[in-house]
Parts: structure tokens; sequence; C-alpha cells
């Protein structure tokens, strides 16, 4: 549908809410945020106003480094993981029948109602020595004793992808039940093998979609500041947990709000680049 | 035998028996149109031939060597779908070069077969354009060309022209009819329109509820339908009962159809006869009495409504033997023995 562009200031009317709601919720919070990272830290208090570069300067350090590029790498491995399971597993959820297809989605949704601490404690137990999934394996004969799987890498990728992958295939399954089936049973006439053409017709037809899932997963899994503490060791604390450390712990907020603005700009050029390589791909 | 033979195809979805025991042979260099109302089986039929879909009985044999399980992907054939199915991320170009990559063809006899087919549809110089830049009858020629960049054995065509407007349409019938007859591959065509399955089909394939009612050439499909559903589906036709005494004399709307003679111990049935074939006479000398309801003057044919024995009668008539009736005028109808074709009810 294509109306007509707004002639009159009223014809603006309706924007009125949305746009003020974008501005008390949104907008002057990470102004703030913006403003309160130049701010002093005031030892004895919270923040003085003042407009000095100390917090970004601390932040470039070796340690903070570091932080940044796991959170990065965390994000990045959630990202591909929750990707190359979700295009196959929603790719025959769409070509299944009804009734199965109800039940996977429902079973996803509940999955989503989960909150993160549920989640990281809940896989906590299962990744642990005594109650843990290596019991399983003891009791079927792979194993010879129960170990810990936590805390470790493993554990931390584990739990994230499970909690990214419902968002992951919800994103992806509109776009793959549009799909025309048409398409792979052409393939199939033409000579490729149900593998064949599921990596030539299915993977580059949804190409800009399992982009954008690449990009909203990994953002979504670079805010993630609980299952790092709950299944990692320190090692594998994100930038999000140091930012919630600084800002609640160590009551240094202005701190906490300059490592936060370095990190939206850092995925904001992280996203940008990925649409620029996109769109290069795309007219190449 | 050398072609493609159906032997005894059942196709059922649960409860729903979609194709029931269908026999068919098609020997090389023909091509046969599946016709039939939608829901007929037609398109199931031709998704076995693909291998797209298993037949739940029966064998498919594609020069005696059976290929009743072959998955799809190794029959050697070309499809064209209905919905066209062009790949929306390939350029026209790699998409006609499709089967030819998946078989690890040579970039530079990829090109040289791609240039040969776009040149045989006349789209030489496309090459490089977005599938989605491209007029319906562009796409619906790429699609061709696709299917056949192979040279496959089989050249499968679901509903191919569906998607084009009325005129285009009939252009590409004689056009896929004339790149056919020059490539003298075995082509099979499922078709709604049976304009369609008359102009291009060596063998039309009458198909209605998962059987097949008659195969034949078209002609022979027209003059000589084998039962009511094919003398109705097929173009206009004139359909009504009759009786016949043991002499084998008939009776008809109301009189006596002479020098028509039915099969013995036929007692009664259904005649066909075709709009063309009714004549118009003055009332009385033997003929069929009706009264004229209405008259259709389309320019090229004229089509003037009979009633006679309490049936419709359509005849059909072209402009230089225009009949000379109006509404309400009582006429006489004369229905040559040729004309009529004996069919069970």
């Amino acid at each position: 549908m294509r109306r007509e562009a707004p002639q009159k200031l009223s014809d603006y009317g309706p924007l009125l809410f949305p746009a003020g709601m974008l501005i008390v919720f949104f907008v002057i919070p990470f102004a703030t945020m913006i403003a309160v990272s130049f701010f002093k830290r005031d030892p004895a208090g919270f923040y003085s106003t003042a407009f000095v570069f100390d917090n970004y300067a601390r932040f470039l350090s070796l340690f903070f480094g570091k932080v940044l590029g796991f959170s990065l790498f965390l994000a990045i491995a959630v990202a591909i993981c929750c990707v190359l399971l979700a295009v196959p597993f929603t790719y025959l959820l769409s070509r299944s029948s009804r009734r199965t297809q109800v039940v996977w989605l429902v079973g996803l949704l509940s999955v989503l109602s989960l909150s993160e601490v549920i989640i990281g404690f809940a896989w906590s137990t299962l990744f642990s020595r005594t109650a843990g999934i290596t019991n399983l394996l003891v009791a079927i004969g792979l194993m010879s004793q129960p170990v810990a799987l936590n805390p470790s890498f493993g554990a931390v990728l584990t739990a994230m992808v499970y909690q990214a992958l419902p968002y992951t295939v919800l994103v992806l399954y509109p776009a793959l039940v549009r799909l025309d089936p048409t398409l792979t049973e052409a393939a199939r006439t033409l000579g490729a093998s149900p593998i064949t053409s599921f990596f030539t017709v299915v993977v580059p037809a949804l190409r800009n979609t399992i982009m954008a899932t690449l990009i909203m997963v990994f953002i979504f899994a670079l805010g993630s500041y609980l299952l790092p503490q709950i299944l990692g060791r320190p090692q594998h604390w994100t930038l999000s947990v140091l930012i919630t450390d600084q800002a609640i712990y160590q009551s240094n907020m202005p701190f906490a709000a300059a490592m936060a603005v370095f990190l939206v700009l850092v995925t904001l050029g992280l996203v940008g680049l990925t649409l620029l390589a996109g769109r290069k791909g795309e007219a190449a | 035998m050398s072609g493609l033979a159906l032997q005894n195809i059942t196709k059922q979805f649960g409860t729903f028996t979609a194709v029931k025991n269908v026999s068919l042979t098609v020997p090389h260099g023909t091509f046969v149109c599946l016709l039939g109302p939608s829901g007929c089986g037609k398109t199931t039929l031709m998704r076995m031939i693909a291998g797209l879909d298993l037949p739940t009985e029966g064998a498919i044999k594609l020069d005696d060597a059976d290929i009743t399980r072959v998955p799809t992907h190794k029959r050697d054939l070309g499809m064209v779908f209905q919905s066209l199915a062009l790949f929306p991320h390939l350029t026209v170009g790699e998409n006609i070069a499709y089967s030819l990559r998946i078989r690890g063809v040579g970039k530079e006899d990829q090109k040289k077969r791609v240039d040969e087919l776009l040149s045989m549809i006349h789209l030489s110089g496309y090459a490089d354009r977005p599938v989605a830049k491209l007029s319906g009858g562009q796409r619906q020629r790429v699609a061709i060309a696709r299917a056949l960049a192979i040279s496959p054995k089989l050249f499968l065509l679901d509903e191919p022209l569906s998607a084009l407007d009325a005129k285009l349409r009939e252009a590409m019938q004689v056009e896929l009819r004339q790149l056919q007859q020059r490539l003298g591959i075995t082509t099979i065509v499922v078709t709604h329109d049976q304009r369609e399955a008359m102009t291009m089909a060596d063998t039309v394939v009458v198909m209605n509820s998962g059987e097949i009612r008659q195969a034949a050439a078209p002609v022979e499909i027209y003059r000589r339908p084998a039962d009511t559903f094919v003398a109705d589906f097929i173009g206009m036709t004139n359909l009504f009962d009759f009786t016949a005494d043991s002499a084998g004399r008939t009776n008809a709307l109301g009189s006596s159809i002479e020098g028509l003679q039915v099969p013995g111990g036929l007692s009664k049935g259904v005649l066909s006869v075709r709009p063309e074939d009714v004549h118009l006479t003055a009332p009385g000398h033997g003929a069929i009495a009706g009264r004229v309801t209405f008259v259709r003057d389309l320019g090229g044919t004229i089509e003037t409504f009979v009633e006679a024995g309490g049936k419709q009668i359509v005849a059909v008539s072209m402009p230089h033997a225009r009949p000379d009736v109006t509404v309400g005028q009582d006429v006489g109808i004369k229905l040559s023995p040729d004309a009529c074709v004996v069919l069970k009810s």
C-alpha cells in the first residue's frame, strides 16, 4: 500500500506517541550514558560532572582489549553455531507436516519463556560432575567416571547457543516457509542430489536472510552477561560482565558507561562492515 | 521398446487415490499431452515420471530399464515447472548452466552451450541479466532452455504456459511444438487447456479422476471420443440420449435418425454430435423438429441454439453459410449419421 507523503504538521500526529516513547526510553538514557562516560568518578560518592577522556583512556589496555576480543569472538561463535544448526533444522521443519511444525515451534517458544538465570543454572547442573550428563555416558559405558564439564568455554558456548537458537529458528522460519519448494525440485530434475540442491539453491537463495540472522544472533549474544559468569571461568567473561561489574559492584558509572559506548561503536562498526561486504558480494 | 513406458501405475495419498492403474507408452520423439480437469491426477503422474513422487504400485521404464526407484537427479530429464522455479539468485546464464555446472562441465563448454541455447530461444545476449528483470515470456523461455541444457532423454512440462496471457500462450504453443520437432525430443506436457493439447501433441491423453479415458491423436480424440467425458471435455459438443430398437434403428430428440445404425444389442445410450455437424433446414421432411431460442453471432462463427425434444442443441456455422433464422422460428435439424458418435451412457 502506497500512501501520500505527509502534507501538514498534523499528519505526523500518529508518530507522536512512538516518537515520544523512543525519546524518553531510548534517546534520553543513551544520551545520559554518553554524557556520563565523560564524567569523572567521585570515589566518595557517585560521579561528578566533568569532561575527561580518562575513562576511555583506561579502557585502552591489553586487559580490556583481550576481553573485548573474547566478547566479539564468543558472539561470532554463537552466531555461527546457531545459524549452522538452525538453517538445516528450519529447512527440514518447513518441509515437514503442519502438525510436526506446530509441535516444534511450540517447544521452541517455550524455551524463549525461560529466563537466562534458569538456563544458566539448568546447564550448570547438566554439566556438573555429580548430576550431569556425563553420568549418563558412564551408565551406558562410554566413560569410566563422571566429570565436570563446567566451568569451561564449551559450557558457555552451549548454553548461549541453546538460548539463542529459538530466536534464530523463528527469524529463519518465515523465509524458509516462503521459499518456493519447486526450486529444490527443479534443482533435482537438473541433476542435483538433495544435499547439492540444498547448498546450491536453498542457501544462496536465503543469503540475505542468513546474513541478517547472523547479525541478529551476534548482537543478541554480545549482550549476554549471566551465562559467562555462571558457566565460565573469569577468562570467559565478556565485556558485558565487566560493564555490570563496574556499574553495580565497583560503583564506577563513568567507566561502565565508557565501555558500553565503546561496545556499541564496535558493534555498529562490525555490522556496517558485514552489510558492506554483503552488498559488494551482491554486486559481483 | 525404446521410449517411456508406464505400467499399471497407481498412486495413493492416504486413502485418496490420485492415479488409478495407468498404463501408457510414449515412443521416443513423440509429443504427449496429459489433459484433464484440475485434480485428475495428471500432475501427479508427471511427478512420478520425474521421480519427485514414488508410485504406490506399478513400474516406470525408460528404454526397457526400470527407473521406478531411480532418484530424480539420476534420471537425465529436463522439467519445466508451473511456477518455472528459476533460481532467483542466479543470472539467466547461470540458471541455464546449472545442470552443466552440477555435472562438472568445464567453464568454456558451459558458456558455449548457454550461448547456443540462448540463441535457440531468441534471447542472445541475455546471459548476464538477473532473472527478475525478465518478462513472463522471457522467463518461460529461460526455463525451457535450462531444462534442455543437458539434452535430456525426457522433456517434461507441467502447465508451462498457464502464467502467460492468452495471446502469448498461443504463440508459445506453436513455438514449443516447432522446437520439439526440431530437436526430436520426447516431450510430455501437462495441461488443462484443450486448445494447447490440440495444438502441440502427437498424442493427447485425456484423464479424469486418476484414470486415462482416452489416448489418441488430437483429431481422433475430437472426432471419435471414447466416452461422454472425453466428448464433453474436448471442444463443444451436443450430448443427448437415444434409444434403439432391436433392428438398430435409433430414436433421439423425439424423432428417428435416418441412416444411423448402432451396434447390435445396444438399446440406449448417448449420441455426441459436434456443433459444426448440426445442419439446420426447413421443418418437416424427416428432420428433427426444433425451435430457435438464441443466436450468438461472434463474427467468425455463428452459434444457433435450438430446443429440440427438451434438449438444447447448438449448431455452429460459418458466416458464408449463415442460417436464415430468427429467435422463435421453427426449424428442422439434420444429423448426418457419420457425424454421430455413439457412446455408452
